[in-house]
């Protein structure tokens, strides 16, 4: 028998977890007011090619380490011809799906490695 | 805030990750006893709500993006410590699968938005409610510390991007990494945070302390020594 402390904090754990899975399905929000509001990118995140069109030239060590990490999914992203918003939109909520649920999986593990408070 | 690679000096991201790595050392012997058990479930869950938290890009029309972290509302609920880790694994996981942030600022980026916004934010938020019960002032105190902290983290990321042509420029006076100096970098960074995203971050843990505070007012850290003498 679970106590009544436990059956509320598993009860808490749930709620959070589906407000977590909401939060994935919406993640698109975070492309499309950018698109709407015709904002660009974050302020010191550009491309090398951006930067050369902000300042009129790439800085040798932005042009020698920008590209170091090929990363799988690059901006939450996979690049192809299809560049629609619907696309770029479902590959956002999968992207969001997956790292958070990585996120979620490596933080658990490393908790249960290092937590001995066994209150 | 995620600074990519090739906008630091080695100068500025070696010494950072240094600072990152002693402090997160220091975040597993804390958290080994300071966290119970039973409450590691919500330090997942914290990391993975800091992940898509950061996946909001909100636009200031015409401009750039930015978003909130989720530091705050972590560092006030499970602790700063706690905080330093779980929002470090989701930092260290967009930049190895996502490419948002650099390698070789992981250190730079988890200093400033896992090691100083948590702890901005949870001494902001211990200032302000002074261990007063009153709901109003509860949301008072989150708010200030999730605005407060962001928008104190990112001066602090525009300071590490701004001293960049000082310290590392070409002989014909070229900058090697970050192109913008303090003076543009500092409000650029400053204003767009305390305009749009800091507000947002700070509705966010207001909202979200006012939650915990109803339903698991015994659970919340920054509560846990308020009755004994300290």
């Amino acid at each position: 028998m679970l106590s009544e402390t436990e059956i509320k904090r598993n009860k808490l754990q749930k709620k959070i977890l589906v407000v977590l899975l909401i939060l994935c399905l919406i993640t698109p929000i975070g492309i499309m007011l950018p698109a709407y509001f015709n904002a660009g990118d974050a302020w010191g995140e550009w491309s090398a090619q951006t930067v050369k069109e902000l300042v009129g030239y790439v800085p040798a060590g932005l042009a020698k380490y920008s590209d170091i990490w090929k990363a799988p999914l690059p901006d939450y992203d996979v690049k192809n011809a299809d560049r629609s918003l619907i696309h770029k939109s479902g590959y956002y909520i999968v992207s969001g799906i997956a790292g958070s649920t990585i996120t979620y999986v490596v933080m658990l593990l490393i908790s249960k490695l290092i937590v001995r408070n066994g209150k | 805030m995620h600074i990519p690679d090739g906008y630091l000096s080695p100068q500025t991201y070696i010494p950072l990750f240094g600072v990152f790595v002693s402090a997160a050392a220091i975040a597993v012997k804390k958290v080994k006893n300071e966290v119970y058990a039973r409450n590691i479930p919500y330090l997942g869950m914290a990391a993975a709500f800091s992940f898509i938290i950061m996946m909001f890009n909100l636009p200031i029309p015409g401009g750039t993006t930015g978003h909130a972290v989720g530091s705050a509302v972590i560092a006030i609920i499970f602790g700063p410590w706690a905080a330093l880790l779980a929002v470090s694994v989701a930092i260290i996981i967009q930049a190895l699968i996502f490419g948002d942030g650099g390698i070789t600022a992981i250190g730079a980026n988890c200093f400033n938005m896992a090691v100083f916004m948590p702890f901005t934010a949870y001494y902001i938020f211990k200032l302000f409610s002074k261990n007063n019960a009153r709901k109003s002032r509860m949301s008072f105190a989150s708010f200030i510390a999730g605005y407060l902290s962001l928008v104190l983290a990112a001066i602090l990321t525009a300071v590490e991007f701004g001293i960049q042509p000082l310290i590392a420029s070409a002989p014909d006076g070229k900058a090697l990494y970050c192109p913008y100096d303090l003076s543009i970098a500092v409000p650029a960074m400053a204003i767009e945070h305390m305009l749009l995203f800091g507000i947002v971050e700070g509705i966010i843990t207001a909202i979200i302390v006012n939650y915990f505070l109803k339903t698991e007012p015994t659970l919340i850290y920054a509560f846990r020594n308020r009755d004994k003498k300290e």
